[in-house]
Formats: C-alpha cells, structure tokens, sequence
C-alpha cells in the first residue's frame, strides 16, 4: 500500500508518526482517508471545500502531484507545506 | 499592573507593565505564525487566539495557562454551501452571556460559541442573508470586523462587515437587519450612492454606559449613531482626515471616542509625520489631539484596525495602541500623555489590554 509522509505540524496531528500506510487510489481520496483516520488533521490539509489547501504541496515519488493523481501501492507520498519565500507574510 | 495580548506577524506576546513604564515580554505563543486577534474571555480569564497560517489556514485556539498547550477550537469552517473556504478570523469578542464569544471572519462569517470557545457554530441568521451574493469585499477581504455586544442583553448585538455595512440583531442573531441609514459612500458614483448596499465600514465600537451609541470610522468618514445604529450622523468635522481604522471609547464617558486617523486611503501612515491621538469629550462635536510624548517629527506609522484597545476608564483610562513597525505607545492618563510600552517588535495586528 502507499506509504504517505508527513511532518512538522501534521505529524503531531497524525499520532506523532511521520510515516502512514494507507491505500486509496488517488491523491485525493488518499489525503480524505488520511483524515479520517487522524481527525485533528482536519482543515489543515484539506479546507472545508475538500481541496488540498493552496500551499500545500503533493509529491508521489518525487514528482509534483494533484488530487487527481493516481498511486500505486508502491507509491511514496509526501505532503509538504509549499516553499513560500518572499511572500507579504 | 496591566497585561497587553500583542498579536503580530510572527507570534502572540505577552507583556505586562504599568502605564509610562516599558513593559516586560512575559510571554509569547505561536512563535513564527501570523496571529490575528488574541484575548482574554471576561468570563471565564481563558485565552483565547486566531491565527492565520498561510499554509494551514485560520483556526481559534484556546489555553487557561500561557504557559502550557492550546488546544484547537473546534468548528472553525464554512457551512457545505459556501463557494470557497474561511479565509481568516478577524476578531474574537466576548458575548454578555457566560461562555458565550463572538468571531467575526473573512467571508462576512460571524461565529458564535458558547462553551467558552471550545466549540463554534456558523451563525446562519447572517449567513443566510439573502444579499449576501452582491456583498463586496474591502481592501483587506469581505472581513467581519467589528462585534458590538449589548451590555446586559446577550439578544443585542450588532456588527459591521466591510464592505457590506452594518447589521444589528434584536434576537440573539436569528434575523438581522441593515443599519445604514446616513453613511455616505463617498467612494462611489454620486448617483450610486444612494442606492449602493456596498457600505466599507472600517471599526465601529459601542458606548457601554449609554449603549444606543455607536461611533464608527468608515472608509472616508467617522459617525455617531444615537439609536443603536439605526442612522448615522457625520462627526468628522475638526479631524485632520477622515479616514483611519482605530477607535477607542471610555467606558465611563459615553461622549467619548478616540481615533487615530491616517491620511487617506491611498496614503495609510499617520498625517504629516506626526502620531496623534484625537479624542472627542462632546459626542464628535469637536475634537482635540492628542500628542505629548508621541513621535511629531518624521513618523510615518501604520496602525492597524485592531492595533488601539483600552483598559480601565475615566480618569484611569488606560489607552494603547500598536504598529506596523512594532511599537506600542501607551498612555495612563486617558491620552492625556504617552510613552513607548515596547518597540522592536514584529508588526503589531492586534491589541487587547488587560486590568
């Protein structure tokens, strides 16, 4: 099953584990069942609409993904907080 | 000894001190994150915080100790037919009855809780306004600003969103009303104004000892409504501008109003270099400046909607306000004289002083 990893704040939201083991065939649904397992990460992924929050970035081995982006069960997802440099903020 | 919540760009801090000292950094919170508004709920002396991440989005989160865990309040989203999603919590404000807060969010969204802010509820009497499609954001989103309790009747309440005007309740937020009778639109085509719902209210703040008073600062305009705000009336003569944010009242003058005015609305630093505070004793009939030990020479400051709160009133009035380049000036004389409370600090969003 695909392996999503995370960190910073959604890692102490997710049990304080990095690394989760969960099988759904797309980027999106993957990040609603990683929800639904770790209910405090709800709205800091997703917002309230159920889209990836605009600076949060997807991966799938590597590569830039979106909600529509298939994984496999080998697949590695990581979810990062966007590089935002030299935003107003 | 007096505590000011000093929310700003890069965290929540904590100071405390007495007016005309420096005070003292006896804590800070959220160490990096941007934070909106911060208080400490009259009811219960829990903190209570916003802060926006610009990755994670706007949450409310709660302590009864500084110095150990917030907790995230729950229900901080917009309901499932929203278009898109809560964009920021703009203020935090205690209702009159025991455990009960007010948020006021970006997009025109008022929260209510009442289990002390733990937990959060759309309020669906204003979110179902059937206006609501033509609402037009300000410069700073479709922000709901501003929550003015009713002293003694948890049914009152009033709010402004900028910019679609003010609104006022009778029934605890089940209907609401406009109250926009007199503001003058004056950004707007002369021959829109008068039909234009397109209202950019800027702060309003209640009079607690004569509460059918409101003062209000609009977006080019400062007002005084004497029937709950209902109507208004133009009291921005003898102002150097009528355009700014901050309003202060004292709790024991119901003729009383504060502003710091900037210079325009294409111009947003304090006029001419010199930070002053203007303070009415007559309702707005008139007007004098404030200024001994403020900055007169070569002071172009921001001070932001939030950035100007109070402690204590009459003669004991203590007034405070914060800035954009991180000083916060205070005052224990009711304005009558100033000092720098703390500088160097990030830019100060918001300030909620504490006696």
């Amino acid at each position: 099953m695909p392996l999503v990893r995370v960190r910073g704040p959604l890692k102490r939201l997710a049990d304080d584990r990095s690394e989760h083991v969960i099988d759904a065939p797309t980027v999106h649904e993957l990040l609603h069942e990683l929800e639904r397992q770790h209910p405090a990460l709800t709205g800091w992924v997703l917002d309230e609409r159920g889209a990836i929050r605009r600076h949060i970035n997807v991966y799938v081995n590597g590569e830039r993904g979106g909600p529509e982006t298939t994984v496999e069960a080998a697949d590695k997802v990581d979810v990062l907080p966007a590089i935002s440099g030299g935003c107003r903020r | 000894m007096t505590e000011l919540l000093a929310a700003t760009k890069k965290g929540l801090f904590v100071l405390e001190g007495a007016p005309g000292e420096q005070f003292t950094i006896t804590g800070r919170a959220f160490a990096g994150e941007p934070v909106e508004y911060a208080l400490r709920d009259r009811h219960s002396g829990r903190l209570i915080a916003t802060t926006t991440s610009p990755i994670y989005g706007p949450k409310i989160w709660c302590t009864d100790d500084l110095a150990g865990e917030w907790a995230q309040a729950e229900g901080i989203a917009l309901p499932d037919d929203a278009a898109d999603a809560l964009k920021r919590i703009w203020v935090i404000v205690s209702g009159e009855a025991p455990g009960t807060l007010y948020a006021g969010g970006d997009p025109g969204v008022l929260f209510e809780s009442h289990d002390g802010g733990a937990s959060w509820q759309v309020n669906r009497g204003l979110w179902d306004q059937p206006s609501r499609p033509e609402w037009q954001p300000g410069g700073g989103g479709l922000c709901l600003h501003s929550i003015a309790p009713w002293p003694g009747d948890p049914q009152r309440l009033a709010v402004a969103v900028s910019a679609a005007g003010m609104w006022l309740t009778e029934d605890g937020g089940s209907s609401w009303r406009r109250g926009n009778q007199g503001l003058v639109a004056a950004y707007l085509p002369e021959e829109a104004r008068t039909e234009s719902d397109s209202l950019c209210v800027h702060h309003v703040e209640r009079a607690p000892g004569r509460p059918e008073r409101l003062f209000m600062q609009f977006h080019g305009g400062v007002y005084r409504s004497d029937d709950a705000g209902e109507s208004w009336t133009s009291i921005a003569d003898g102002l150097p501008s009528d355009f700014g944010f901050p309003l202060a009242v004292d709790p024991a003058d119901p003729d009383s109003a504060f502003l710091i005015p900037l210079k325009a609305d294409t111009d947003r630093v304090t006029p001419e270099g010199r930070v002053l505070v203007w303070e009415t004793r007559d309702a707005g009939a008139s007007w004098t400046a404030r200024g001994e030990g403020l900055p007169q020479g070569d002071a172009y400051l921001t001070i932001l909607r939030q950035a100007f709160t109070r402690a204590r009133e009459g003669a004991a009035l203590e007034l405070y306000f914060g800035t954009t380049t991180g000083e916060i000036f205070g005052s224990g004389d009711a304005g009558a004289s100033w000092s720098t409370v703390a500088e160097r600090l990030p830019p100060v969003y918001s300030l909620v002083a504490n006696a």
